[in-house]
């Protein structure tokens, strides 16, 4: 398929907001049944590329074809077959949860009746509280009705901003889950998210800060762009083991990764046993006699702290 | 040495549902305590009570010392707080938050004056210290609001999904200054839903449905469970169709979301 005929074509695309840049010519393409995800944190332009794309804000710069309609000169064209879940909660809070569904099928030309089937799976989890108001769910329910609304219509692309912030992981992998079951009917989907784990669910991943993709793959590929030896260094006193670690002189980086450290080192032409016994018998030189230190494959948030550009010092 | 934050059999129900259900645990002095729990399952509602906004329906709890029914003044004055969604005033300079605050502390003009150098240097934030805050990064913002939640020394700080929304860098070194404030001795209270942090607590609870289902360092609940992350303890014990428990919901919700339809519990 020649990248014309892809569901969601972005080139070159750019918005400033007064001083500020908010996004900075990006361009990618999405394929159907892909799950594309557009990883980063809060402020990197995630939403305003949504809004775009969703028709809601014209861009200053470059261009953006949904389903082959440009953004811009086919606007409404676009709007008709687009699903989009925007970040904030966008339902009526005072409408029911079938009330919300009815409306947003009502806006697109069709009825809850004609759109349950593909909404099936996911409304059959909500159904039973079909008459409470969406102002009173909890956030699993509120992100799965709000799912809902915005495929009920039956898009052909389906643009979801940050639909799993503030959700507890358990609610989250059920939201993959069914992701993944919209994919197999071939739906394209696009999702941005700032939970590097959820990355490992796209078929291909972006990582955003400041406006710029910093690097465009998928997401077992991203680790592979970590330029330096990584290892995991375990022990007792990790709080401790982190300033000790940053006094090494090799040491490139050192941030706490769950129950380890992770040590980068700057020699990137040693053999990564050699480092990891030098390393282990200097920590233990400096009475961390419980330290172990193993060489790792540098994951997804390896390299995006990478990828964000020289690590600052803790500011503690 | 007594405990930090002691807290036994507390409950609070609102109507004829209980969000938090006979509840009982310590948390020692300088401890991390990491306080878990779905979206609904109480968490919330049990640290109103903690910080003395919320009268519990039975049972009780002391934090710094102090009885949060009958002293909750003096657990406010002791205490620090911090949230994703409350923290600091945009419109204000940092230099006026750092006032503001200090005053609200009921510092004097010179505590407030010597802590400003030292928090600003600590930062590094000098240069931005007449910015708006509405105009920092939001990690700086953070960072910021959590020294702030600090000013006053306080012996308990209490962070509700403190790192929601920041970038990976920015989530360590705001764990890092945990870590500080906890070896300084401040006892740190912890809610998220970022479980690899977590992992960072001396100990966490994890509550299901208004009660606490596990509790202990997360290496004991890793064995406990025979799980090897605490990403799948979690889910394990919080996934709402194990054991037809009673669905979660948010404290203030209506009731009938915990008697369901059979077959899961929507969430």
């Amino acid at each position: 398929m020649s990248s014309s005929d892809r569901p969601l074509v972005v080139d070159g695309l750019g918005k400033r907001f007064g001083e500020t840049i908010a996004l900075d010519a990006i361009s990618f393409d999405v394929d159907r049944g892909e799950i594309f995800g557009l990883v980063g944190p809060d402020g990197g332009g995630k939403t305003t590329l949504f809004r775009i794309l969703a028709t809601l804000l014209l861009p200053d710069a470059g261009t953006a074809r949904v389903l082959g309609h440009d953004v811009v000169q086919d606007m409404w064209a676009v709007r008709s077959r687009v699903g989009y879940m925007p970040g904030r909660f966008s339902l009526y809070p005072d409408l029911s949860v079938e009330e919300n569904l009815e409306f947003f099928a009502a806006v697109f030309g069709t009825t809850l009746k004609e759109g349950r089937s593909i909404i099936e799976p996911i409304y059959r989890q909500i159904e039973p509280f079909k008459a409470r108001r969406a102002g009173a769910l909890s956030g699993g329910m509120k992100q799965k009705l709000a799912l809902s609304c915005a495929l009920v219509h039956r898009p052909d692309i389906l643009l979801l901003d940050e639909p799993t912030t503030g959700v507890d992981a358990v609610s989250r992998r059920e939201f993959w889950d069914l992701l993944d079951a919209l994919k197999a009917t071939g739906l394209p989907i696009v999702v941005s998210t700032p939970y590097m784990d959820e990355a490992d669910r796209c078929d291909r991943v972006a990582l955003v800060q400041q406006g710029r993709l910093l690097a465009i793959d998928a997401p077992s590929a991203i680790g592979d762009r970590f330029p330096r030896p990584l290892f995991a260094v375990r022990g007792r006193r990790l709080y401790a083991m982190i300033g000790a670690l940053r006094s090494f002189p090799h040491a490139s980086a050192v941030f706490p990764f769950g129950e380890v450290l992770h040590y980068s080192d700057t020699r990137t032409g040693e053999p990564s046993a050699s480092i990891a016994d030098e390393l282990t018998a200097w920590l233990q030189g400096r009475g961390f006699t419980d330290a172990g230190v193993t060489p790792i494959r540098p994951g997804i948030e390896d390299a995006f702290m990478a990828l964000m550009g020289a690590p600052r010092e803790a500011a503690a | 040495m007594s405990a930090a934050i002691e807290v036994h059999d507390l409950t609070r129900r609102f109507g004829t549902f209980t969000a938090v259900d006979a509840i009982s645990f310590d948390v020692a002095e300088g401890e991390v305590f990491g306080f878990l729990g779905a979206n609904g399952a109480g968490k919330t509602t049990a640290i109103k009570m903690l910080i003395g906004l919320l009268a519990p329906t039975s049972g009780d709890a002391r934090v710094a010392g102090f009885d949060v029914m009958t002293q909750s003044e003096d657990v406010r004055r002791h205490i620090g707080y911090m949230s994703q969604r409350f923290s600091l005033y945009d419109d204000l300079t940092v230099r006026e938050n750092i006032a503001l605050f200090g005053g609200v502390y009921g510092l004097t003009d010179a505590a407030v004056r010597d802590r400003e150098r030292a928090l600003l240097e600590d930062l590094q934030l000098g240069h931005a210290a007449d910015a708006r805050v509405e105009s920092l990064p939001l990690g700086w913002k953070q960072k910021l609001a959590f020294s702030v939640a600090l000013l006053h020394e306080p012996s308990v700080i209490f962070l509700d999904e403190p790192t929601g929304g920041v970038d990976p860098i920015t989530r360590r070194q705001f764990w890092e200054m945990i870590y500080a404030a906890a070896n300084r001795g401040t006892t740190v209270f912890v809610t998220t839903h970022y479980l690899d942090e977590a992992e960072y607590c001396n100990r966490v609870s994890i509550m299901v449905d208004g009660r606490i289902a596990a509790l202990g360092t997360p290496q004991e609940l890793k064995q406990q469970f025979h799980e090897r992350s605490l990403d799948e303890v979690f889910v394990r014990l919080a996934r709402p169709d194990a054991g037809q428990q009673a669905g979660t919901m948010s404290a203030g919700s209506s009731p009938e979301e915990s008697v369901s339809a059979p077959g899961p519990t929507p969430r």
